[in-house]
């Protein structure tokens, strides 16, 4: 995973709360065991709307996502990550994540920008009235624009912009505690299950 | 110093706690299955990377696996969807070479992931567990901290055994009184889910509490913990108690005699202490939830089975009115319907949250003797082998075909409709499973979400229906 520091292009709305990862890809696209190729699973269902906003002109060059609250609720799919990224996407813009979607997002650098209510509606409005206008995902900055009149903050953990910033592979950094990680493995209680035994199947 | 059941579980997994990074916590138990582990495996061998633990791993196959056409015993048979034969071939693959204990297709101990961890009695109080699955949030039945985690993370565990994780806030809900007869653990966490709404647990790990958890049997505590995740909740928490320790003693992987005793005096310190308190609380009364049904396209959309199809105006924010709006379209419904008024197509009794013994006994004691309205077609999934052959033992089997209903081999079936068992557009179904989102049950489909015991009653009535319409 290589380092991101801007996110540049262009932005579509979909302007719905609570978007789920069932619609972001469809369980029947679950059965693939790549981590790419499922950009035309995306929203799949609701691209059958003509007027849904990834059949406008121009949608297929859109790198940054704004949409509503509690995006990519539901299953643990990173799928709904690697879905959105394989169309384009770099960068989500939303007033809240699901938990699992946000941590999902920053292990395969997908940014989760998390913004106020008040915040998206005014990025959603400069957008409305220039459709074309340059979105901005600031990952060093944490700060979202439309153009050049629109300018928010957002809300991202040090930790995550970092990982971000660096496109760090979090395992070998976790590796450097293996001697800690052993020791701790040491000291567990001597009641807790071992998953032993013969298996079949 | 006070402390809550999740900080003490917390607190004893913190293997490390880097300047400026989330700690590292220890897991106990990783779960896996075949949808979610290919790419985390695939990433191990591009790395180079083993499994630290193989012996703290154990794997399973339920989302996509056939529950027909297959020997229900032993497995064999042709995998007709080849994608799907592919991530079972895969699985078995994998598990080979890391010496993972895999309960695959024939196994007597095969099932939904989140079915098998306690039937084997893996899991226990004041563990951590994952997998790469939202509703690993079940476990927290039994007082261990468990949580659903991306392909990545699944990747992080199997080459570390821990994960790096921001702790969660701590919010309480509880649910004082004694739920109506006709009421079950599901209309409990439906109501729940209502009170709270879909993201109202984000960021937060649930500890239920109150007269009525306490009142739950494990099976009914793992059905309010499992749906911990529709509202956002990163986990649901309940203390350990008598109930929990008679559930697990000997069990296979439960300590045994002495071990037993000592495991014992431990899991009985986890409960929060007195005083502790929550960053968040709501209350629920369970004396006033009636049997839920949903009318929408999110888990906190739901009304009681009494009711009416609500109009979208009584939403309380612009927002939810829309949502609401939304809903009742694609839901093809139209405000101010009775809920028993509204005709179903399908019945689907079984997952991870209402698949296990009790519920299938719950909805076999309505159906019996009875046959399923014309034109429905109900199935019942077993939550696992070991599920279905309980069941068969009891009978309930041909209490089921008798009325009319497909008896399944076990798996997650038509809970997210992997493995080919979906409906048809515009269907509806009555489903005992988790989430009524948009196609959920395959694309164009209307889920209602019901308690085994409503399910039963609707395949019977071929309208909702409680058990005393009958």
């Amino acid at each position: 995973m290589s380092g991101l520091r801007q996110v540049i292009g262009r932005g579509v709305v979909v302007q719905r709360s609570d978007v789920d990862t069932d619609q972001i890809i469809p369980a029947a696209w679950l059965k693939r065991v790549e981590r790419t190729g499922f950009g035309a699973g995306l929203f799949e269902a609701w691209r059958a709307d003509p007027e849904f906003p990834l059949n406008q002109p121009g949608a297929d060059r859109a790198r940054v996502l704004l949409s509503g609250s509690n995006f990519g609720c539901g299953s643990s799919r990173e799928h709904a990550v690697w879905a959105l990224q394989d169309y384009g996407f770099q960068a989500v813009v939303a007033p809240s994540f699901a938990d699992i979607f946000r941590g999902n997002a920053i292990s395969s650098g997908l940014v989760p920008a998390q913004v106020t209510e008040e915040a998206a509606a005014r990025l959603d409005a400069a957008l409305a009235a220039a459709p074309d206008a340059e979105v901005v995902v600031d990952v060093a900055e944490r700060t979202v624009s439309v153009g050049s009149g629109v300018i928010e903050p957002f809300e991202l953990a040090d930790y995550a912009r970092w990982r971000l910033l660096e496109g760090l592979d979090d395992i070998g950094l976790t590796l450097r505690h293996e001697d800690e990680i052993a020791v701790f493995e040491q000291r567990r209680a001597a009641h807790l299950p071992s998953v032993s035994g013969s298996a079949s199947g | 110093m006070t402390a809550r059941l999740f900080d003490k579980v917390w607190d004893r997994h913190v293997v490390a706690s880097p300047d400026g990074e989330p700690p590292l916590l220890y897991i106990d138990l990783h779960l896996v299955h075949e949808v979610t582990s290919p790419q985390a495996f695939e990433g191990l061998a591009l790395a180079g990377r083993r499994v630290r633990r193989p012996d703290l791993t154990v794997a399973t196959m339920d989302h996509d696996v056939p529950t027909t056409g297959l020997d229900p015993v032993t497995g064999d048979g042709v995998i007709a969807d080849p994608l799907a034969a592919e991530q079972i071939a895969r699985l078995r693959a994998n598990c080979a070479q890391h010496g993972i204990t895999l309960h695959g297709l024939g196994s007597s101990q095969q099932g939904i992931v989140h079915v098998i961890g306690p039937q084997l009695g893996l899991t226990q109080p004041g563990m951590t567990v994952v997998c790469g699955d939202s509703h690993t949030s079940t476990h927290g039945a039994f007082g261990a901290l468990a949580f659903g985690i991306g392909t990545t993370e699944v990747e992080h565990v199997l080459a570390t055994q821990t994960l790096r994780q921001a702790k969660p806030k701590a919010m309480a809900v509880t649910v004082e009184g004694e739920l109506p007869a006709g009421s079950t653990a599901k209309d409990l966490v439906l109501g729940i889910i209502r009170a709270l709404g879909v993201g109202g647990g984000a960021g937060s790990v649930i500890e239920y509490r109150g007269a009525a958890i306490r009142a739950l049997t494990m099976e009914g505590r793992m059905t309010v913990c499992n749906m911990s995740i529709e509202g956002g909740a990163r986990a649901g928490m309940i203390a350990p108690d008598d109930t929990t320790f008679a559930y697990l003693e000997g069990r296979p992987h439960a300590p045994k005699g002495a071990a037993f005793e000592r495991a014992l005096a431990d899991w009985r310190s986890l409960a929060t202490d007195d005083g502790a308190e929550f960053d968040k609380e709501i209350r629920v009364d369970a004396s006033a939830l009636r049997p839920a049904v949903t009318w929408g396209t999110t888990p906190a959309q739901s009304v009681s089975i009494d009711d009416v199809v609500p109009e979208p105006d009584s939403a309380a924010t612009p927002a939810a009115r829309q949502a609401a709006q939304r809903a009742l379209t694609y839901m093809d419904l139209k405000p101010g319907t009775a809920i028993r008024d509204i005709a179903v197509d399908t019945i689907f009794i079984g997952s991870c949250t209402n698949g296990r013994l009790e519920d299938l006994r719950a909805a076999a004691a309505v159906i019996r003797g009875r046959k399923v309205h014309p034109g429905v077609r109900a199935l019942v999934v077993p939550g696992s082998a070991l599920v279905r052959a309980q069941a068969e033992q009891e009978g309930l089997d041909k209490d089921f075909a008798q009325a009319g209903f497909e008896w399944r081999s076990a798996g997650c079936s038509m809970c997210l409709g992997m493995n080919g068992d979906i409906l048809a557009p515009g269907e509806r179904s009555a489903s005992t499973s988790n989430r009524n989102f948009e196609g959920r049950q395959g694309p164009g489909g209307r889920t209602h979400l019901v308690s085994p015991a409503v399910a039963a009653a609707t395949a019977i009535a071929g309208h909702f229906a409680a058990p005393a319409d009958l």
